[in-house]
């Protein structure tokens, strides 16, 4: 109980500092949901050329692009911050959060809280939204349960991939952009239909590395086509077991990783 | 105490021609230098860019494969790969990304040490800039290229002109984008935090400037609208569609002109802000 009241006091004065500066939360707040609209601008301008990309038509694609935005906007909204992760290591900033009673995840996530990315976690559902009334799907029990399911798996995945990517810094600490590959290079992936990539890439990212699990096989399920790439129409339901999967690498990563820091040492 | 008199010694004795020319020089050189030292972070962020070029390129060529002439926006597929490729190589060479280096030293008052300098802040930031660019072309062009080459058919230039055009495209596009980025910066004489227009930089930039897709796949009236009326385009389209011979000869040709006028432009009303900046500056400080 105490330990949530220490949360909430570190939450709460996160909150009244981003508050005391409005202007710059209103800019922030623009320019956040901003990189969104975007992702999802990219996916209709490609649409004026054609009206298929890999096969399946924009509501289609656009089905996945929602379930990726919404499920990203919500990990970078929860977990996004971990990504500082880097400059703490570097100054040795990273102490201060050791030595308090608490635990230095949940700690390092509200040393600064990101209301200013609420909006495009409101986006990034209502483009699923939108997505979802185009393609009409046949409501089955287990379809409601996926449309529930998949950008919150989306969401875990994702999340999962921003902490692994930030404890990158515990043993290189130049990583620099190197984590963005994974997290926004996986976001942009996993928007399209993975029909469209090569063989050799899309076997890394997709199976290896599991996107295909957070959209794509999902979005399938939900619109009960048969995957041209010819997985079963289960994969879908494989979402929450593949975010569980790199939930718990993530966890094992952080753990050895903070194991593993010494400080700067000046 | 013949020929000796009050006025300042200057420090290049061979005249102020040669002297600027020098110094602007060195200062080019210092730049490059001074990117030569994040090893490291040059080969994370080439990695990066390699991945984005794969999701891009598929992505892109695989618009292609479903329109019915294979050519969208005028693009053939190897023109589309290297728009991709090159783009992913030049992103970082006219560093489309943040750039709050002014930003901050005028927020800290470190600026008050560049105005001390004999050499106008402009000058000095466009030179290192220049010496940045440069060791990019180096490491940070060549690499996703050669990716690009190796996995995908890239076009290789049919006419004598277009590679000298596309690397005077790429110095113009440099000189645009410092231009922008200066002018994104230099607002923090105003507002004393400049973080929210750099915010609306980098994500204009990247759309506009044609790094997220071909501009050219807009309606015709918004792409010239664009080119014509905004310098983003200049920054990332035009070397691209040069070195992908999107257009013919005269275009090509006008294309990179358009982009001069910009860079004059911007150089110039950068010099002006900057004039008007030091008037009211109050170094920050105690």
């Amino acid at each position: 109980m105490g330990e949530l009241r220490a949360y909430a006091a570190l939450a709460g004065a996160q909150a009244r500092s981003v508050f005391s500066y409005r202007s710059s939360f209103v800019i922030e707040l623009v320019g956040n949901v901003g990189a969104t609209v975007f992702d999802v601008l990219t996916v209709l301008v490609l649409f004026r050329a054609t009206d298929r990309i890999g096969g399946f038509t924009l509501p289609e694609a656009l089905l996945m692009a929602g379930i990726t935005s919404a499920g990203f906007a919500l990990a970078d909204f929860v977990v996004g911050n971990v990504d500082r992760l880097k400059t703490y290591v570097r100054a040795g900033t990273l102490d201060a959060v050791l030595v308090r009673p608490l635990a230095a995840l949940p700690q390092l996530l509200l040393m600064d809280l990101p209301i200013r990315k609420l909006v495009r976690v409101v986006f990034g559902f209502g483009v699923l939204a939108v997505a979802i009334g185009l393609n009409d799907p046949d409501w089955t029990p287990a379809r409601v349960s996926l449309i529930v399911l998949a950008p919150l798996s989306c969401a875990v995945f994702m999340g999962s991939i921003f902490v692994i990517s930030a404890s990158l810094a515990f043993w290189w600490v130049d990583s620099g952009e190197l984590g963005s590959a994974f997290t926004y290079g996986g976001k942009d992936f996993a928007s399209y239909p993975i029909t469209v990539y090569g063989p050799a890439f899309r076997g890394l990212f997709a199976y290896a590395l599991g996107f295909a699990f957070i959209s794509y096989q999902p979005a399938l399920a939900l619109l009960g086509r048969a995957d041209p790439l010819g997985l079963p129409s289960w994969a879908g339901f494989a979402a929450p077991v593949a975010a569980f999967a790199v939930a718990a690498v993530a966890a094992g990563v952080w753990r050895t990783g903070i194991r593993h820091y010494r400080s700067t040492g000046s | 105490m013949a020929g000796k008199d009050a006025s300042v010694l200057t420090i290049s004795p061979d005249g102020p021609l040669r002297g600027s020319i020098s110094t602007f020089g060195a200062l080019v050189g210092s730049g490059f230098r001074r990117y030569t030292t994040y090893r490291q972070a040059t080969i994370a962020g080439t990695f990066t860019n390699i991945v984005f070029g794969y999701v891009r390129c598929y992505v892109l060529l695989a618009v292609a494969a479903s329109t019915l002439d294979g050519r969208p926006a005028g693009y053939d597929t190897e023109q589309l790969a290297t728009y991709v490729w090159l783009g992913q190589g030049l992103l970082s060479v006219v560093m489309l990304w943040g750039w709050a280096e002014l930003a901050e030293r005028i927020r800290t008052g470190d600026v008050a040490a560049d105005l001390l300098r004999p050499v106008p802040p402009l000058m000095a930031y466009l030179a290192a800039d220049l010496g940045r660019a440069g060791h990019g072309m180096i490491t940070r062009f060549v690499p996703p290229v050669l990716v690009g080459a190796l996995c995908f058919p890239l076009r290789l230039p049919t006419r004598w002109q277009t590679v000298p055009l596309f690397l005077l495209s790429v110095l113009i596009a440099v000189v645009v984008s410092f231009g922008c980025r200066y002018l994104v910066n230099a607002t923090a004489y105003w507002l004393h935090d400049a973080r929210g227009p750099i915010m609306f930089w980098v994500l204009g930039a990247g759309v506009l400037g044609g790094l997220y897709f071909p501009l050219r796949l807009l309606p015709d009236w918004l792409a010239v609208t664009l080119w014509l009326g905004t310098p983003l385009p200049s920054i990332l389209q035009t070397p691209l569609d040069v070195a992908a011979e999107r257009d013919g000869p005269g275009l090509q040709l006008a294309l990179v002109a358009l982009q001069g006028c910009w860079a004059v432009a911007l150089l110039a009303l950068a010099a002006l802000v900057q004039r008007r900046a030091e008037r009211r500056l109050v170094v920050q400080g105690g």
